[in-house]
């Protein structure tokens, strides 16, 4: 059983290791800033998702007790990952303004929220939630 | 009563996963950690409230377990059919574009989860909203029919959204 486990643990590691790698050579590899958004954001949360899963394994195996830092890692790593990828997006969207006629039309009497205001919410406010009367306000935040 | 305790409570929700961050931190219960993080929980809401007008309506605890679980198996696949594309098909080859995806969710709440789902699986990431929030903009990184991965996106994961936050 001892074997198993390890072997299974080892598994863990190893596979994630590949998908470590091959989410950072897709990052080398890949053409241009829009696709290398998708090394990163998906190869590697199975690569790290494996270590902590691995280390969570262990823990339980070994030592004989839960480890719950493996569970906040995934929870944080779920909330920033998307944000971070985001982030980036907007800005290749500023600096290219160019693309803004090779994006597909929205569909609506709008246009992209990154050159065509903030998004308005059924309610007729806007949906961003910083409060309205902050100093500087959102066009403080354009760059 | 009932309004100071909203005054002090704006969002009992955030309050209880505040408090169940912080044992986690802990990595263990005792009274001492339980005060500390119902104390997290109680400041962190309060001063924070201004950024969160409305409490989010959220329903079917079972139906959100579900979700995670599908969301959870989409990233391994992800992972795998990315990996795919990375080590074996040519940059040239890949079919990117930038799709539109129009939205029937209308919660900004429920709006934020699905732009995350969609970074997070199989070969999409969102970039950007509509000015009237009524479509998101994805990059594929391999669609040779962008109309699938639309139909995909909102039967997958948009209308099973729509059941637990409207």
């Amino acid at each position: 059983m001892d074997l198993l486990i390890e072997g299974l643990i080892a598994f863990l590691i190893v596979g994630a290791g590949f998908f470590g790698i091959v989410g950072s050579f897709g990052l080398a590899k890949l053409p241009d800033l829009m696709t290398r958004l998708h090394g990163p954001t998906k190869a590697t949360t199975l690569g790290i998702g494996g270590v902590l899963i691995a280390s969570m394994l262990f823990f339980l195996w070994e030592r004989g007790h839960f480890s719950w830092h493996e569970l906040l890692i995934t929870l944080f790593l779920f909330l920033t990952a998307p944000i971070t990828a985001n982030f980036i997006a907007k800005s290749f969207l500023h600096r290219r303004m160019s693309r803004r006629t090779e994006l597909p039309p929205t569909g609506s009497s709008k246009g992209w929220a990154t050159f065509d205001g903030p998004p308005i919410g059924a309610d007729g406010e806007p949906m961003a939630i910083a409060p309205a009367d902050r100093p500087g306000g959102r066009d403080g935040e354009r760059g | 009563m009932t309004l100071l305790l909203k005054k002090l409570f704006p969002h009992p929700l955030l309050t209880a996963t505040l408090t169940v961050v912080w044992l986690m931190l802990v990595n263990g219960v005792s009274a001492g950690s339980v005060i500390m993080g119902l104390i997290l929980g109680t400041i962190v809401p309060f001063l924070t409230a201004p950024f969160w007008p409305d409490r989010p309506t959220v329903r079917n605890p079972v139906r959100i377990a579900a979700y995670i679980l599908i969301v959870l198996w989409d990233i391994v696949r992800a992972n795998i059919h990315v990996a795919y594309l990375v080590l074996f098909v040519p940059s040239a080859k890949l079919r990117t574009r930038f799709v539109t995806v129009p939205l029937e969710l209308t919660s900004a709440e429920a709006i934020t989860v699905l732009a995350g789902t969609i970074t997070m699986t199989p070969g999409t990431v969102s970039a950007d909203v509509s000015g009237d929030g009524r479509a998101l903009l994805i990059h594929c990184l391999d669609a040779p029919d962008p109309d699938a991965v639309v139909a995909e996106i909102k039967q997958r994961y948009e209308g099973r959204l729509k059941e637990i936050f409207e």
